[in-house]
C-alpha cells in the first residue's frame, strides 16, 4: 500500500527549548520526521521556538516557524498554512500536548486538519492515569494498585488493598515533593496528612510501592495493518524507584529468560493494540518484582521518546524516520532496512554488543536542590557507550561521561585508597540512597569487601550487574599486584582492554602515564577493532559505516578511499553550558564537509543527537571522547584533518594531547586557543592591539587573592580557571562576601588558579560570532544581551541586532573584533564577549573573553540572519577563503531576533531563581519580529512566562536599583497594573506619585507577599536580588513564584523589556511568519 | 584458570578461545543463531543435530537454566560457541548454571572468541563444517578433522534423535503462554493429534495438549498405515535435523497420508510435505536461525515476526500445481508456508510453537485445529 495521496501538507510540532526531560533527541527525531515526509513529496511545515535545532533549518522543512508552542500561536501558523495533517508523535510530550489544545480548542476541526499516527482519544487513553488503567484490566494486565484519595479515612481503606510498604504523593506539587514511601500504619497516617496539606487540590495517591523492582523498557513500532516490531529491550541497571532517564540503562534485557522477555512483548503488542496508536513508535515500560517474576505496566508513551532515540542508536533502526513514513500510510514491509538495503525494516533489530546509557547530573549548579534520585528526573544530559560485552561497554560509558571518570574506578576520581576513602557506614548510606555518585560508592563496597548479597539488599541492583562489575575489581586488584608497567603480559595487557579499562587506568593501575600505557600496548600489537552497528549481528551485509572501537580479533573498517577524510568531534553528554548548540555546530560542519566533497568522520558519544544519526556524516564513530579514543580512531581511519572548535569545550580539552600525539587539528591553532586562555598572554596581546580589559589578575592561594582584589577594586568577579559555564563564578561587592567565594572557587578549581577580574556594575553586555579565514574576518552577529554584565552569557536574554548600542560603539566593536581574529590568526568561528560600560559619561567598550571557537550563540545567529554561519566556518577550515565563498559583508537582519534562556527551576524546588555569573539554563528559545517589543515578547511567551495582561504586580528593588523604582513602576501603572510593594519601595513609588499598595514582607506577619501569591493574587513579580540564597526573604518569593507559576523577573533591564512587551501585546495580536518568509525579505 | 579450546574450519580458518563445557572433540556444521534470548531452548532443540551453534549474542548464561525452558529431555547439538558466558546466573526461574548444565550433559563448548567475525565468515563463505576442541589443539590437525568431518547433505540425522517407539504426551504450555492462547487446561472434544517426531520440540505437543488435544507420538519412519490405525484427527509431521531429502520413508507415509487426514508440517515436516508432493529442497548458503524473521502472510497481507530453524529450503521452481505458496520470508523471498490446493494439508518452514522466539503465529494452531476431523 503506497503512501496516502490525499495529504499534501503536514504540520509538525517540535518540542521547544532543551530542558530535563526534553533534549536534543526531539531535535533528532523531529529532523528525521522532517527528512522523511519530504523524501515521500510531502510538503512539510515545521513550529519549534528552539532555535539551536537542526529541525529549524530553513532548509529541514518548507515552512520553518520559530514561534512560541502554545496552541495559539500554533493555531496562526494553521490558519496561515492550512496543513491537511498534523503529526503530533514526533515532538515529545510539549508537541503532543499542543496537539492535545489545538484538539480540545476545536482549532484542527475548523481548519479540517486530521490528526495522524495517533489521534486525541488515543493519547487521552495512554496519559490519563483512570484510563490508561482501565485499558491494562481490559486487556488482563497487571497496573500498580492505587487510587488518590481526598482524606485520610479514604486512605487508609486503600491501604487494605495496597498493603505496606505504600507509596504516598500529593498531587500536583512542584517536582512530586512530598512524595514518600510509608513502612507502617503510622508513618502512613502521617505521610498522608502530610500530603493532603501539601496538595493544593487536598488530594493524595496512595499506590503500592514497586520500588526495587527490575525495571525493563520496551520499543514498540505499529504499522496501519496492525503490524508490529520490537525494536529495542532496554534493561534497568538501577532499580524502580529511580526515573529512567536518571538510571543508567542497558540495551538488550540482560536478565530475562526467552519466556519472560516473550510474555514482555506479548503485553507490549497488547498494550499499543488496545491503546489504539494508529502508526509509529511507542514506549512502554514494565516492572518485574525479582522473586516472583509479577510483572506491571507501569506506562506507555505514545509517541517516540528519549528511549526511542536511545532504540534507534543502540540498534540502528531508525524510529522516528520508520515512524514518520508508516503516519502517512506506508506499512512496515513495505520500507527498507537503510543499514542492509536488501531486507526490510518488518523485523526486529538483534545486536551483537551490549549498549550502556549513563545520565549526567548538574547538582553542582544547584546545591540547594535535593540531589536523590527518585521519579522525578533530574538529569540534564546522557552517554552511551557500546561494547562487546557489559563490562567493556560500562567501562566506555563511564569515561564517555566526561565526570573525571576514565572507567569504573582506578582514575584522578577514584577516592579509594586515598584520604577520602569513605568509611563502611558513608559506603551504605551511599549504596542504600541512589544518586548521582551512587555507581562509584558500589565500587567503594566492592573494594571494601562488601558481597554482592549485600550490595544487592541496599542497592536492589540485579545480581548480574554487580557480578559483572566485580570481577572488573577483581581484575584490576590482580594487576594492582603487579606494582609496574614493565610486569603487565601481552595477554593481561588484552585481558583488561577487552573488559573496557582504559590506558589512564592501567597508567594509574601501574603507576604509570597514559601515554606510555598507550605505547606498551601499541608495542604489543593491541589496539582495537571497528565493528558495525547493523541491526542484524552480521546476518546480512551493512550499508550504514557506523561504528564502534573494542578489542576483538577481526576490524570492519572499510578501506581509505582518495576522498579527503576530515573527523568532527562532537560534543558528549549535554551539561549545562555544553548542549545542543554545539551539536548543531558539528552536525552543519559535517554537511559542510560533504558538500565540498570531503568524507566527514563523526565521533560523539551522546545518543540524543542529530550527529550520531548514521547518516548526519560518511562515517559515525560511537565513542567516548577521550585522548585515547580518539588516537584510536585517528591511527585506524588516519584523517587529513581534526575539528576540535565545534563541539564545546569537550574536544578542545583533547586539542592539545592530539597535537601532541601529530593528529593534525584544522583551523585555528591550538597555540591560539591556548594563548586565548592564557590569562597573562591575553593581557598582553589586548595592551599591544590598543584594546581594554578590565583589570584583572590571578591567584593561587587567599593571600594572593586578597592582594589582587586591592589592586582590582569591588566589586570584583571571582571563578576558578578551566572550568565550564561559569561554575562557582561570583560577583563580590565587599570583603566578607570575596573572601567566602575566592574560598569556594579554590576548592572547585581543584589545584588550579582562580581569577579575580574587576567587575563592570551596569554595563551592557554584547557578544560578537565571527568567522576567519586568517586573512578577511566576516562578523556574523552582533547580539546585545538585555540582562546587565554580570549574568552569564548563556542565561541572558540577548537580541539581534543590538536595540541600544550607538553606531560609534558599533564601529568599535566590529574594529576590535577584526584585530583581534587577525592577531590571533583565527582560521574558523570565534566568540567574542564585550561590555560596554559608561566612563564619565562616555560609552566605553572593554573586552571580556574571546572564544577561537564555536560559541553557544552559534545557530541563534545563524537562525536570526539566515546565514549558515558553521557550514563557512568548516569550509574556511578546510582551506577556502571568505572571499571565495563571496561572504564579505555581516548579515544585518530587517527583523528582530530576541534569544530567552530556559531554566530547570521548576525541578528543584526551593533553589533560588536569581541570574548570576553561574549559567544554569539548560536550553533556549527565540522570538523574531519587525519589533523589539514584540519579539521580546514573543520570547518570554516561547520561554513559558505568560506576561499578564491585566492585574497585580509586586515590585521589589535592591537598593543599588532604586533610582529605576519611579519609572518602571510608572510604566507598569500606565499598563493598567495594580502595583504591590513593602514598605521602603512603596514609599519610592508614592514619592513618585505612582499608585501602590503596601504589602506586609514576610517577617511582619500576614497576609504577607507569600500569601498573596498562594492566592493567586500576584501576577508578575519584578524582584532584583540584594542577596542571593534559598533561606532570604527574597529567595523565599522568587522560590514561591516558580512553585505557583508566576512570572518573576530578576532584573531591572528585562522588566523594562517585559513592559515594553506588555505595552506591545495590547496593540495587536501576535503575527506568525516563517523563516523562508523572512528570509526572502529581508 | 579455564582450559583451552579451538575451533577450526574446513577453510583453514582457527579461532582460539576457552573451554565452557566438558573436554573433548566434536565436529558438525558451523551455524549461528541471532536470538538474544532462549538459549537453553536452543541447546534442546533436536534440530540442531550435528550442529555446532554460536550465539551472536555476546552475554550468554545471564539467567542460568531452569528445569523448564527445555525443548527436549537434553541438548542434541554438536558444539556450543559463545562470546561472553556468565559467572553467575541471575533469576528467580533458574535452578542451575550453564556451565554445570553443558559439563552435565557432556557438551563440548568455547567461549571468549570473535563470535562476530565467525558469523561474518559463515555470511559469507556459508555454513561450513568445522570441529571443536579441547583435547587437540594444533591447529593443523583440527582444520584437517574439519575436512574429513561428514557434511550435512544426504545424511540422516532425523535417526538419531527421533524416538525408537510411540508414546502419549500430556505436557503442557508454561502458564504465561497458556494463559496468552486463551486458557490451558480445556477439556478434550475428542480430537486426537498423531505427530511423526523426527526430532520434535517440545512447545509443539504442549500446544496441542494445551488446546486440549489427545495427542500420540510417534517415530518419524511409522507407516502411514500404522499411523491411521491410531485414528488421528490429523497428523503433524515435526520438526528436525538436517537434509529433507534423504527420508524418504517420511515422503512415503506423508504421500499415503495425503488426503485421508489433515496433514501440519513445520520446518523440517514442511519440507517432507513439500518433497511429498513433488516438490524439491535445497541448501541456504547459511540458513535462517534466530526470532526476528519476517515472514509476509501472503493470504492476509500481514507480517509475522518469526522463530526459524532451518539450512535447507523449498525450492520455488520445483513446486507441483498442486501446492500454493502461502507464506513468504520477507528477507530473502524463500518459500516459507505451502499449502495443499486439494487436500487439507500444510506447512510452515518456521516455527509458531516458538521456544525461543516471538508468538505472532500461535494462530497457525489454531487454524490446524479447526481443520482437524
Amino acid at each position: 500500500m503506497p503512501r496516502r495521496d490525499d495529504i499534501k501538507k503536514i504540520l509538525l510540532i517540535g518540542s521547544g527549548p532543551i530542558i530535563i526531560g526534553q533534549a536534543c533527541e526531539f531535535d533528532y527525531s523531529g529532523t528525521q520526521a522532517c527528512k522523511a515526509l519530504r523524501e515521500e513529496g510531502y510538503e512539510v511545515v515545521l513550529v519549534n521556538s528552539n532555535p539551536a535545532t537542526i529541525m529549524t533549518d530553513p532548509n529541514t522543512a518548507d515552512g520553518t516557524y520559530i514561534e512560541p508552542l502554545t496552541w495559539q500561536m500554533v493555531e496562526k501558523i494553521i490558519e496561515k498554512e492550512r496543513p491537511d495533517a498534523l503529526l503530533p508523535t514526533l515532538g515529545g510530550q510539549t508537541g503532543l500536548n499542543v496537539a492535545m489544545d489545538l484538539q480540545a480548542n476545536g482549532v484542527l476541526e475548523k481548519y479540517g486538519v486530521e490528526m495522524i499516527a495517533a489521534n486525541a482519544k488515543v493519547i487521552a487513553k495512554a496519559e490519563e492515569r483512570e484510563q490508561f488503567k482501565e485499558a491494562m484490566e481490559k486487556i488482563g494486565l497487571d497496573v500498580c494498585k492505587g487510587r488518590t484519595v481526598k482524606t485520610l479515612e479514604q486512605a487508609r481503606s486503600v491501604l487494605s488493598e495496597v498493603g505496606l510498604p505504600a507509596v504516598v504523593r500529593p498531587s500536583f506539587t512542584m517536582g512530586g515533593s512530598g512524595s514518600a514511601i510509608a513502612y507502617n500504619r503510622n508513618e502512613f497516617d502521617g505521610l498522608v496528612q502530610n500530603g493532603l496539606d501539601q496538595s493544593p487540590v487536598t488530594e493524595v495517591l496512595i499506590e503500592e510501592s514497586i520500588i526495587g523492582w527490575k525495571e525493563y523498557e520496551m520499543e514498540v513500532v505499529r504499522d496501519r495493518e496492525d503490524n508490529c516490531v520490537i525494536i529495542c529491550s532496554i534493561e534497568n541497571f538501577d532499580a524502580m524507584g529511580v526515573h529512567t532517564g536518571d538510571s543508567i540503562t542497558v540495551a538488550p534485557a540482560q536478565t530475562l529468560t526467552d519466556k519472560e522477555y516473550q510474555r514482555m512483548r506479548d503485553a507490549s503488542l497488547a498494550v499499543i493494540r488496545e491503546i489504539g496508536v494508529e502508526t509509529g513508535g511507542s514506549n512502554i515500560q514494565f516492572a518485574i518484582e525479582p522473586n516472583t517474576g509479577r510483572m506491571i505496566v507501569i506506562e506507555m508513551n505514545p509517541r517516540v521518546s528519549r528511549s526511542s532515540a536511545l532504540a534507534s542508536k543502540a540498534t540502528g533502526f531508525p524510529i522516528a524516520k520508520i515512524a514518520a513514513k508508516l503516519a502517512v500510510g506506508y506499512l512496515l514491509w513495505e520500507l527498507p532496512n537503510d543499514i542492509t538495503q536488501k531486507t526490510k525494516a518488518c523485523f526486529e533489530p538483534t545486536i551483537d554488543y551490549v549498549v550502556t546509557k549513563m545520565p549526567r547530573f548538574a547538582f553542582e549548579k544547584f546545591p540547594e536542590a535535593d540531589a536523590t534520585l527518585t521519579t522525578q528526573m533530574k538529569s540534564v544530559g546522557e552517554t552511551m557507550a557500546i561494547g562487546r560485552t557489559f563490562k567493556e561497554s560500562m567501562q566506555k560509558a563511564m569515561r564517555g561521561l566526561e565526570v573525571g571518570a576514565f572507567g569504573f574506578g582506578s582514575d584522578n576520581r577514584d577516592a579509594w585508597g586515598t584520604d577520602a576513602q569513605p568509611d563502611d557506614h558513608t559506603i551504605r548510606a551511599k549504596l542504600s540512597t541512589p544518586g548521582a555518585e551512587r555507581i562509584f560508592y558500589i565500587r567503594y563496597a566492592m573494594k571494601a569487601g562488601m558481597s554482592i548479597d549485600e550490595i544487592f539488599e541496599l542497592t536492589r541492583i540485579d545480581r548480574w550487574f554487580l557480578d559483572q562489575l566485580i570481577q572488573i575489581v577483581e581484575q584490576e586488584n590482580e594487576l594492582l599486584k603487579l606494582g609496574s608497567l614493565a610486569n603487565l603480559t601481552h595477554k593481561q595487557m588484552w585481558e583488561a582492554k577487552r573488559n573496557g579499562f582504559s590506558d589512564r587506568q592501567l597508567a594509574k593501575i601501574t603507576s604509570s602515564t597514559e601515554l606510555k600505557v598507550r605505547a606498551t600496548r601499541l608495542e604489543m600489537g593491541i589496539k582495537p577493532v571497528y565493528k558495525s552497528v547493523d541491526t542484524c549481528a552480521a546476518e546480512f551485509e551493512a550499508y550504514t559505516p557506523y561504528y564502534y572501537s573494542t578489542y576483538e580479533q577481526e576490524d570492519e573498517l572499510p578501506t581509505k578511499t582518495d576522498k579527503k577524510r576530515i573527523i568532527i568531534l562532537g560534543g558528549g553528554p549535554n551539561r549545562i553550558g555544553q548542549g545542543i548548540e554545539f551539536d548543531y555546530c558539528c552536525c552543519h560542519a559535517s554537511f559542510a564537509l560533504r558538500e565540498i566533497g570531503v568524507e566527514s568522520v563523526m565521533v560523539n558519544s551522546n545518543p540524543e543527537t542529530v550527529s550520531t544519526d548514521y547518516d548526519t556524516s560518511d562515517l559515525l564513530f560511537f565513542e567516548p571522547l577521550t585522548i585515547e579514543d580518539v588516537l584510536n580512531i585517528c591511527d585506524a581511519i588516519k584523517p587529513d584533518g581534526v575539528i576540535a572548535q565545534f563541539g564545546g569545550q569537550t574536544p578542545l580539552n583533547l586539542a592539545r594531547g592530539l597535537k601532541d600525539a601529530g593528529v593534525p587539528i584544522i583551523g585555528t591553532s591550538v597555540e591560539t586557543i591556548e594563548a586565548a586562555e592564557d590569562r597573562e598572554l591575553f593581557q598582553q596581546l589586548i595592551e599591544e592591539l590598543g584594546l581594554r580589559q578590565p583589570p584583572s589578575g590571578i591567584a593561587r592561594n587567599m593571600d594572593e587573592a586578597r592582594r589582587e582584589v586591592q589592586k582590582i577594586g569591588y566589586p570584583a568577579l571571582v571563578r576558578p580557571s578551566f572550568v565550564l559555564g561559569g561554575r562557582a563564578m561570583e560577583i563580590c561587592y565587599d570583603q566578607s562576601q570575596f573572601d567566602r567565594y575566592v574560598a569556594e572557587a579554590f576548592i572547585v578549581a581543584d589545584g588550579q588558579p582562580v581569577l579575580i577580574d574587576h567587575f563592570l556594575e551596569d554595563a551592557t553586555e554584547v557578544d560578537v560570532d565571527a568567522v576567519a579565514d586568517g586573512t578577511d574576518c566576516v562578523i556574523m552577529g552582533i547580539m546585545e544581551h538585555i540582562e546587565e554584565a554580570g549574568v552569564h552569557s548563556g542565561d541572558s536574554a540577548c537580541a539581534i541586532p543590538p536595540f541600544s548600542l550607538t553606531q560609534p560603539i558599533l564601529a568599535e566593536i566590529r574594529e576590535a573584533t577584526k584585530k583581534l581574529a587577525d592577531r590571533l590568526q583565527v582560521i574558523g568561528l570565534m566568540n567574542i564577549q564585550y561590555a560596554i560600560k559608561l566612563v564619565e559619561g562616555i560609552p566605553t567598550l572593554y573586552i571580556l573573553e574571546v572564544n577561537p571557537r564555536a560559541s553557544r550563540t552559534v545557530p541563534f545567529v545563524a537562525k536570526a540572519t539566515g546565514v549558515a554561519v558553521a557550514n563557512i566556518a568548516t569550509k574556511v577550515m578546510t582551506g577556502m577563503t571568505l572571499k571565495e565563498m563571496g561572504v564579505t559583508t555581516e548579515p544585518i537582519p530587517r527583523h528582530v531576533s530576541i534569544k530567552e534562556s530556559v531554566f530547570p527551576f521548576r525541578k528543584f524546588a526551593g533553589v533560588d531563581i536569581v541570574l548570576g555569573p553561574e549559567m544554569r539554563s539548560t536550553g533556549e528559545v527565540m522570538g523574531i519580529s519587525e519589533k523589539f517589543s514584540v519579539a521580546f515578547a514573543k520570547s518570554q511567551l516561547a520561554a513559558g512566562t505568560v506576561l499578564p495582561e491585566s492585574g497585580n504586580v509586586f515590585i521589589s528593588l535592591a537598593p543599588r536599583h532604586k533610582d529605576s523604582v519611579a519609572s518602571l513602576g510608572r510604566s507598569l501603572a500606565d499598563l493598567g497594573f495594580q502595583l504591590l510593594a513593602t514598605s521602603g519601595t512603596a514609599q519610592k513609588l508614592r514619592d513618585a506619585g505612582v499608585a501602590v499598595t503596601q504589602v506586609k514582607k514576610i517577617a511582619e506577619g500576614h497576609p504577607n507577599l507569600i500569601d498573596h501569591l498562594k492566592n493567586g493574587e500576584v501576577q508578575l513579580i519584578v524582584n532584583t536580588p540584594s542577596g542571593k540564597g534559598a533561606r532570604t526573604d527574597e529567595g523565599k518569593i522568587r522560590a514561591a513564584a516558580v512553585q505557583c507559576g508566576v512570572p518573576c523577573i530578576t532584573t531591572v533591564a528585562a522588566a523594562e523589556a517585559a513592559a515594553r512587551a506588555m505595552e506591545a501585546m495590547r496593540e495587536g495580536p501576535l503575527q506568525v511568519e516563517s523563516l523562508q518568509n523572512r528570509y526572502a525579505n529581508s | 584458570m579455564p582450559n583451552p579450546a579451538k575451533l577450526a574450519l574446513e577453510d583453514g580458518t582457527v579461532y582460539e578461545g576457552y573451554s565452557i563445557g566438558s573436554d573433548g572433540e566434536v565436529t558438525g556444521e558451523v551455524v549461528f543463531n541471532t536470538a538474544m534470548t532462549g538459549y537453553q531452548e536452543i541447546l534442546t532443540d533436536p534440530s540442531y543435530r550435528g550442529q555446532i551453534v554460536t550465539m551472536t549474542y555476546p552475554e550468554i548464561g545471564n539467567y542460568g537454566v531452569n528445569s523448564i525452558d527445555i525443548e527436549h529431555e537434553s541438548p542434541s547439538l554438536a558444539g556450543f560457541i559463545v562470546r561472553e558466558d556468565s559467572r553467575i546466573y541471575s533469576n528467580y526461574r533458574a535452578d542451575g548454571d550453564l556451565h554445570d548444565y553443558l559439563t552435565e550433559h557432556n557438551l563440548v563448548g568455547i567461549a571468549g572468541i570473535d563470535t562476530r567475525a565467525l558469523v561474518r565468515r559463515i555470511r559469507t563463505e556459508g555454513a561450513m563444517r568445522g570441529v571443536l576442541s579441547t583435547t587437540d589443539l594444533s591447529d593443523e590437525n583440527l582444520v584437517r578433522k574439519a575436512k574429513d568431518s561428514p557434511g550435512l547433505v544426504g545424511r540422516d540425522l532425523v535417526r538419531e534423535v527421533m524416538p525408537s517407539q510411540s508414546s502419549t504426551w500430556d505436557g503442557k504450555l508454561d502458564e504465561w503462554t497458556a494463559k496468552e492462547i486463551g486458557g490451558t487446561n480445556r477439556s478434550a472434544d475428542g480430537t486426537h493429534i498423531v505427530c511423526m517426531d523426527f526430532g520434535m520440540k517440545w512447545n509443539i505437543p504442549r500446544h496441542f495438549a494445551s488446546r486440549g488435544n489427545r495427542v500420540t507420538i510417534v517415530p518419524g519412519d511409522t507407516s502411514a498405515a500404522d499411523i491411521m490405525k491410531l485414528n488421528p484427527s490429523g497428523v503433524f509431521l515435526s520438526n528436525g535435523p538436517g537434509d529433507p531429502e534423504p527420508l524418504d520413508y517420511a515422503h512415503r507415509s506423508i504421500r499415503e497420508l495425503l488426503g485421508d487426514v489433515p496433514i501440519f508440517g513445520i520446518c523440517l515436516g514442511h519440507q517432507l510435505l513439500a518433497l511429498a508432493c513433488g516438490a524439491k529442497t535445497f541448501k541456504l548458503k547459511f540458513g535462517h536461525r534466530g526470532v526476528n524473521q519476517p515472514v509476509f502472510d501472503l493470504t492476509t497481507g500481514k507480517v509475522e515476526i518469526t522463530t526459524q530453524n532451518h539450512g535447507f529450503a523449498v525450492e520455488e521452481e520445483s513446486l507441483p500445481d498442486c501446492l500454493e505458496i502461502t507464506h513468504r520470508n520477507l528477507n530473502d523471498d524463500t518459500v516459507a508456508g505451502v499449502r495443499h490446493r486439494e487436500q487439507n494439508a500444510f506447512g510452515v518452514q518456521y516455527h509458531p510453537e516458538a521456544a525461543s522466539g516471538p508468538h505472532d503465529s500461535h494462530y497457525l494452531f489454531a487454524r490446524f485445529q479447526e481443520q482437524l476431523q
